[in-house]
């Protein structure tokens, strides 16, 4: 193989049919409340982790959506349940994170 | 001479719910119907939101509420002149007639999908708009729409919201249309994964919400907040689409079976020259200009000439009948001297 | 794919071109990447057909390339552009017709540019009086020499020796077509056929005998991207962008590319020698590449050209799998020949892309 000083650039697009998303239908068998999230970000402005470690119960359902491994960002989180006070759709976010965590304790 | 009859353009829900009142009201509605039938666009949809009732249940009833009109349908209106006590109007079908007042209820067109050139409606095998989905719900045949689709997506704004297009405005109903559409083809296709690309979910209406979540919780249909860019065709003939995903910020791709473009509403294109028969108005959105848009909705600038439904800007059936209503007392009011 | 869905598009998109008195503007890059092709493109309109084409040695490059990679600013790629409009009216003519798809769009930008801001256009005029005492007429229609092989595209086909089909297997031959970001993209009414289903090279193609494949990333840039190429730490980005229209078109089994800007046969073509060492794979078939060809060279081999006149022999991907195909004789003895008969040498060949 020649080293021609550059290489294929990987590529960000995410194929929305080819994404796996065996755990996050796991998640929706046990936390039914995650599929009408809508996005709105409540939870990540009042989360009290997120400014310092970047966490967003917003960003980990919908990156679960797109496939995406959300476990480091899992261990950000406080469980002090200040998200689930303000979701306007009631989600139970807290309860939500810690179904997460035991998903991802029972794959390993 | 009957000093009764108000002149009707467009025998679409607007012009029928509008006679309807005026009859009630003791006045001569003459409606005035382009195509062979009465019911507008209405008559073309299989159900209506929120409550998914037929369509043809609300023509039906519409229809049957305008006995003792008179209705011409396959004809045009070819010159109105305004006269000292109401309007001379000839119809295409050579009929003269004396009219006291004249209401514009000619509705809507919608955006030609072809012109998003980008989407490929026309183009590829696999994509149609929301009122080719609606008339196969209702029955046609369309050949577009593969036997058991793995794999359906609908697009939000399809010519509207669009500056580049020329129609800026949103035209409202498109979001929820989607949003029942995309509940009535996974309840035709319970294997399927629906998605909805859109800008911004614009749900203002009763119960429109309640369908959103339903949407999300028992359907399971996909919303990714982003405009499609491109649409191509694969070998094995499937649609896929490009879009940003934006709340992730990442590029998306999705192979889909079949491709929903939600059209957006624009005023008829012979609206404008009826108008100006009247000297009524049209206004920037290219709709017509009511005389104000808080309290006279349903009034243009000029004595006499009243206005109805989508033919001032895009709206719901019901917001359509009520205005119709309203209208209906405009006239009886106008007639009376009571304005 | 409906086909009369795009023909119907294509109506919106047609533009004048008449078939004669056009003052013909090279390209900077072409001559090196593709020595006959502007060469051949005389050959076929002037000399063969007969329209009235005419060129002269002191015109220049028209600074595209420095524009686009930010080594000159517009105001000094338009005034070399207003010398060569000023060529053009001390010649007699009033139409200019270019061979680059980087011209074409930069001398349409600045076209349009001066017809929205007239104030740049008299500032240019000065400029260039000022640097070389020459004044000039804007063209009445500008042109890519692709668009003058689409009119004659049919006068083309009459005189054909060869049709774009398998002798051997009967069938036409499915051929890409990729126009080139700048030819339509930023002026689609510009182009014909507009720019989302571009009919300028497909229209070739099929007058030709030839099969059109439309793939899913036919839109997508070759993978030049200038600044992308330009700029060693972001080749990567290039190679990428071409890696993926082949990824993309490899399902259709393409038997050849044909395109109409310096840029992209030339990425489309190098590129999959690169891809093949860096990756391992080729898109052809028996492990050669899938042959790039511009518009010229299409037309010089249906009309029966030696191809080594043409000098398919500079190609980094092999063509002959694609002349036996056609069934176009060739020697291979002479491929490295030079005009003068004389050997050129011969390249070294790649280990993973196979070549002849």
């Amino acid at each position: 193989m020649i080293d021609f000083g550059f290489s294929l650039s990987k590529s960000s697009s995410i194929k929305l049919d080819e994404v796996d998303l065996s755990l996050y239908r796991r998640l929706e068998e046990v936390e039914p409340g995650v599929r009408i999230c809508m996005g709105c970000g409540s939870c990540s402005a009042t989360c009290n982790a997120s400014k310092w470690s970047g966490m967003s119960v917003r960003k980990v359902i919908l990156d679960l959506q797109r496939g995406r491994d959300m476990k480091e960002m899992l261990s950000c989180c406080m469980l002090c349940g200040k998200c689930s006070m303000v979701c306007p759709r009631g989600i139970n976010t807290r309860h939500l994170i810690l179904s997460l965590c035991r998903l991802y304790e029972s794959g390993k | 001479m009957d000093n009764r009859k108000i002149l009707v353009i467009g025998g679409g829900v607007a012009g029928l719910e509008a006679s309807k009142q005026l009859l009630r009201l003791g006045l001569h509605p003459v409606i005035v119907e382009r195509s062979e039938r009465l019911g507008g666009h209405v008559a073309g949809w299989y159900k209506l939101f929120p409550d998914m009732r037929p369509a043809s249940d609300v023509v039906n009833q519409l229809v049957e509420g305008v006995k003792g009109a008179t209705v011409y349908l396959n004809t045009r209106v070819a010159y109105m002149n305004r006269l000292k006590d109401g309007f001379s109007v000839m119809l295409g079908n050579g009929t003269g007639l004396h009219c006291r007042a004249v209401l514009i209820t000619t509705g809507f067109r919608l955006f030609e999908a072809a012109r998003k050139e980008e989407y490929g409606y026309g183009v590829y095998d696999r994509v149609i708009t929301n009122s080719d989905l609606e008339a196969w719900f209702g029955g046609e045949a369309d050949g577009r729409i593969p036997d058991n689709p793995r794999t359906v997506a609908f697009v939000h704004c399809v010519g509207s919201r669009d500056l580049k297009a020329g129609n800026q405005q949103c035209s409202k109903v498109c979001c929820m249309t989607a949003v029942k559409q995309a509940i009535e083809m996974k309840e035709k296709f319970p294997d399927a994964e629906i998605w909805c690309f859109y800008m911004d979910l614009r749900l203002f209406g009763k119960k429109y919400e309640d369908f959103y979540i339903n949407a999300q919780q028992q359907y399971g249909v996909h919303f990714v907040r982003g405009r499609v860019s491109e649409v191509s065709e694969d070998i094995a003939g499937r649609v896929v689409l490009k879009a940003e995903d934006t709340l992730t910020g990442h590029p998306v791709k999705l192979s889909a079976d079949l491709l929903v473009l939600m059209s957006g509403m624009l005023c008829n294109r012979d609206t404008e020259s009826l108008a100006a028969m009247v000297r009524a108005e049209v206004d920037s959105d290219g709709f017509l200009r009511s005389r104000d848009n808080i309290c006279n909705v349903n009034e243009s600038n000029r004595p006499g000439v009243f206005f109805a439904g989508a033919c001032t800007g895009a709206k719901t059936v019901p917001e359509t009948l009520a205005e119709a209503r309203a209208a209906a007392l405009a006239v009886y009011n106008y007639m009376s001297g009571n304005d | 794919m409906i086909f009369e869905g795009k023909q119907k598009i294509w109506s919106d998109y047609q533009k004048e071109i008449p078939s004669d008195g056009w003052f013909y503007v090279r390209s900077c890059i072409r001559q090196n990447f593709f020595p006959a092709s502007e060469k051949y493109f005389l050959a076929v309109c002037r000399d063969l057909l007969g329209h009235d084409i005419y060129e002269t040695r002191h015109h220049t490059t028209c600074g595209g390339i420095a524009y686009h990679s930010d080594t000159i600013p517009q105001e000094t790629a338009m005034t070399i552009v207003a010398r060569q409009f000023a060529l053009m009216k001390e010649a007699g003519y009033k139409n200019l017709v270019t061979s680059c798809i980087t011209s074409f769009g930069n001398y349409t930008e600045i076209l349009e540019t001066w017809r929205e801001f007239p104030e740049l256009e008299a500032r240019i005029r000065e400029n260039l009086w000022k640097a070389t005492r020459r004044e000039f007429d804007k063209p009445e229609h500008l042109a890519h020499a692709s668009d003058l092989v689409y009119k004659f595209r049919g006068e083309i086909a009459e005189r054909a020796k060869f049709r774009l089909v398998d002798k051997t297997a009967g069938r036409p031959l499915r051929i890409v077509e990729h126009i080139g970001c700048h030819y339509s993209k930023m002026f689609p009414h510009k182009g014909i056929g507009g720019a989302e289903y571009p009919c300028v090279l497909s229209g070739m193609v099929e007058a030709w005998g030839g099969e059109v494949v439309d793939y899913p990333e036919r839109r997508h840039c070759c993978g030049f991207g200038f600044r992308q190429y330009l700029v060693k730490a972001n080749r990567g980005y290039s190679v990428s962008n071409t890696h993926k229209k082949f990824e993309s078109m490899e399902p259709y089994h393409p038997d050849a590319i044909i395109t109409n800007c310096p840029g992209c046969p030339y990425f489309l073509d190098r590129w999959q020698y690169v891809i093949a060492e860096q990756t391992g794979k080729t898109y052809g078939s028996g492990g050669f590449g899938i042959p790039v060809l511009t518009y010229e060279e299409l037309a010089g081999l249906v009309l029966g050209y030696d191809p080594w006149d043409l000098g398919l022999q500079l190609h980094q991907v092999a063509v002959e799998p694609l002349l036996d195909k056609i069934g176009i004789e060739y020697d291979p003895s002479a491929k490295y020949l030079g005009l003068d008969r004389k050997d050129i040498m011969r390249p070294g060949l790649p280990e993973v892309l196979k070549c002849c």
